[in-house]
């Protein structure tokens, strides 16, 4: 559906050149929800921003993103703006600035009914009500009249998720959609994006930093870290069997909820700090807080299948292929 | 028994919430909280946003003025001191923030900001405070190298090694840790939690450890306390919550935790709506409106009070 080929985003700051994503792949389909997790910077927001090409003009783009038989690196500003909202809509993490504070929820779901769906005002305000309902707002008659200060957090963003899906895209990108939320509403929203996903057969590609939501909503996992893609999979592979030295560490990070252990104890972690973007390290950027690092690790590493579909940018998960294939010739 | 430090009795603070005309509604964002924190243990305090957790820990520290009920610290009560007593006292108990670059003043050098408890407290000459300056910046993992520096040449987790650094810096006995780790990636978060148990081992610091975060909470609490809408609903030893028999509204917190399993059965949502204003409380137990088990006449009618189920262990729930 969705085909993300060796994407780069460099920023020409002041400071100089600021690669934020270097090359990275993915691929969406449809009735699924492909989960893009990593730290903060690692280059997610810029990612989605960039499939819809709302980065700024200091943003030099290079790659691929193939959707319906087109780059949409390539489109003109006009296909463009068919595209983005209409086939492939967004939600972000801030669901107030994401409104505009003196409009009621009325008019801007009415306002996105007439830009998406050519509707006249009265149809528009009319379709508004019914918009809100998948979504779960108790009364959406109510809610229509109402300003975006008036509303929760949580009524917010299922409010935005409307707005999203008013034009019946094919693709939602939710950005830390949760983020802003308490956990008891978080799990609300997450519900929601599974129902959605299934009832109206999205594809979802769904940010966050938050490996929990992750492993509870995804499908199909892409872990990033400093501008690329370190390991993809199936969420249950990626979790029973983490090969990057990256998602190990990530993993063992996580506090897990269990009160049977005594507390204290530590915690694996992971040392240092992410590298800086202007001047990334040579060979594998995650070489300064790796603990399996080798002289190999000065060149970029391969990317290794470790099992059907289940993927490692890693020199680590080479070796050991290497040795297999090796000892398996002498058997 | 170990040694209660801190003690809170009917703590109440309620704040007014300025109208447009006249003075406007009151808003209880800590009502009614009766604790303890034992010596040398962590408490965990979770809840959602606007429950009153920050609230409270600066009700403990006197660093806000109750409305109602009172706090003692190692038997005395905080509100009722001479000012030179409380300055005393304030010592002994330190407080670590979520974002620790608004607590750092930005244009004081590491070496100044980490000076200024023993200049304020007239603790030691000048060479004394050097050392004592290089030995806490150690302790936190940060070196000599850092001392010239300002906060913002620092990245989120070595300004909370910082913030820490600060807290430290007097040899308290409590710390009231307000969501110390919440804004730090995952990877950095777990650094400080191991530096804050790795402080309390040596130190034997007793926490309070603020946290909407029930994982984080579950890793270092000795005992936990949930708090809704500015009450404690409930409060028990660790182990207690990995049983069943919870009050609601924790059960429904635990169930909400995105735990990092595939495997897990999806967990549909246990709550419905929002949690209500703190300004118009509901009647009755406020978490009436939101409860899959309020059935009874009694939760609508009677606020529940914290009442002890087994030892150690208080439920605000009519149902338990
Ligand atoms: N408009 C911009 N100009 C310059 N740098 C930017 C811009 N937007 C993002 N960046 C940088 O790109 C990197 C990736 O940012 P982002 O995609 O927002 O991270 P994430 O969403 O994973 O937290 C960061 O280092 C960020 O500072
Ligand atoms: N200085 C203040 N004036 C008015 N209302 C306040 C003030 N401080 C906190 N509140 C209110 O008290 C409630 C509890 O806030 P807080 O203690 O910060 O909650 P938490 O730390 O659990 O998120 C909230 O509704 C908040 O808006
Ligand atoms: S390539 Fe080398 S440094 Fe990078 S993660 Fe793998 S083992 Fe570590
Ligand atoms: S008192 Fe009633 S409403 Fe309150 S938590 Fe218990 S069962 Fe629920
Ligand atoms: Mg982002
Ligand atoms: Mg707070």
């Amino acid at each position: 559906m969705l085909d993300i080929h060796n994407l780069a985003v460099r920023f020409h700051t002041p400071t100089g050149l600021l690669q934020a994503v270097g090359g990275v792949s993915l691929n969406l389909k449809r009735g699924e929800t492909l989960g893009l997790v990593g730290e903060s910077g690692c280059g997610k927001t810029v990612t989605a921003l960039a499939i819809l090409r709302l980065l700024p003009c200091t943003a030099e783009l290079s790659g691929e993103i193939r959707f319906a038989d087109e780059n949409l690196l390539r489109l003109s500003e006009e296909r463009l703006r068919q595209v983005r909202g209409n086939r492939i809509a967004m939600v972000f993490q801030e669901p107030m600035t994401a409104l505009n504070p003196v409009l009621t929820i009325g008019d801007q779901v009415a306002e996105s009914l007439k830009l998406h769906r050519g509707l006249s005002t009265r149809q528009a305000w009319r379709e508004a009500a019914r918009a809100l309902t998948p979504v779960g707002l108790p009364e959406p008659n109510r809610h229509l009249s109402q300003y975006p200060h008036q509303l929760s957090g949580g009524l917010r963003q299922r409010v935005l998720i409307a707005m999203a899906l008013a034009c019946a895209p094919d693709i939602l990108i939710a950005d830390e959609p949760t983020t802003a939320l308490d956990v008891t509403i978080q799990s609300q929203i997450l519900a929601l994006l599974t129902k959605l996903k299934k009832d109206l057969g999205l594809a979802v590609l769904l940010i966050t930093h938050n490996l929990g939501i992750v492993a509870q909503s995804a499908d199909r996992v892409a872990v990033m870290y400093a501008g690329l893609i370190m390991e993809t999979g199936s969420t249950i592979d990626l979790f029973q069997n983490p090969c990057h030295p990256y998602t190990q560490g990530l993993l063992a990070s996580v506090p897990k909820l269990d009160f049977d252990q005594p507390p204290g104890g530590t915690l694996a972690g992971i040392p240092g700090q992410v590298p800086n973007l202007y001047q990334p390290p040579r060979g594998c950027f995650f070489r300064e807080r790796c603990s399996h690092e080798t002289p190999r690790c000065q060149e970029p590493p391969p990317w290794v299948e470790v099992e059907p579909n289940h993927r490692v940018l890693c020199w680590l998960c080479k070796n050991d292929q290497e040795f297999r294939n090796k000892s398996s010739r002498f058997k | 028994m170990t040694e209660i430090l801190l003690a809170t009795y009917n703590l109440c603070r309620y704040f007014r919430v300025a109208g447009p005309w006249r003075k406007g509604p009151v808003l209880k964002a800590v009502d009614g909280v009766n604790l303890t924190i034992r010596a040398g243990e962590t408490l965990g305090l979770v809840g959602e946003s606007g429950c009153g957790k920050s609230t409270l820990g600066l009700l403990l520290l006197a660093l806000l003025a109750p409305s109602k009920g009172e706090v003692r610290f190692a038997g005395e009560n905080l509100h009722r001191l001479p000012a030179n007593r409380l300055k005393e006292l304030r010592r002994r108990m330190q407080i670590i923030f979520q974002d620790p670059y608004s607590s750092l003043n930005p244009r004081m050098t590491v070496r100044r900001l980490l000076e200024e408890p023993y200049v304020i407290h007239r603790l030691g000459d000048k060479n004394e405070r050097r050392a004592w300056v290089t030995e806490i910046l150690a302790e936190v993992g940060l070196g000599p190298e850092h001392l010239d520096r300002y906060p913002h040449e620092f990245s989120g987790g070595q300004r909370q090694r910082l913030g820490i650094a600060r807290a430290l810096a007097l040899k308290p006995e409590l710390i009231v840790a307000d969501e110390p780790v919440s804004a730090l990636d995952v990877s950095i978060q777990a650094q400080i939690l191991n530096l804050l148990i790795q402080l309390q081992n040596r130190y034997q610091l007793t926490y309070l450890f603020i946290s909407h975060d029930l994982s984080v909470v579950s890793r270092l609490s000795n005992r936990i306390a949930v708090m809704y809408l500015g009450r404690i609903v409930e409060l028990g030893p660790r182990a207690v919550f990995a049983q069943s028999g919870l009050h609601p509204y924790t059960t429904a917190l635990l169930s909400a935790v995105p735990l990092p399993d595939p495997t897990r059965p999806f967990q549909p949502p246990h709550l419905q709506g929002d949690p209500p204003s703190p300004i118009h409380l509901p009647s009755g137990c406020p978490f009436h409106p939101r409860c899959p088990e309020a059935r009874h006449l009694q939760c609508r009618e009677e606020v529940p009070q914290l009442r002890g189920t087994t030892t150690d262990h208080w439920v605000a729930c009519h149902l338990r």
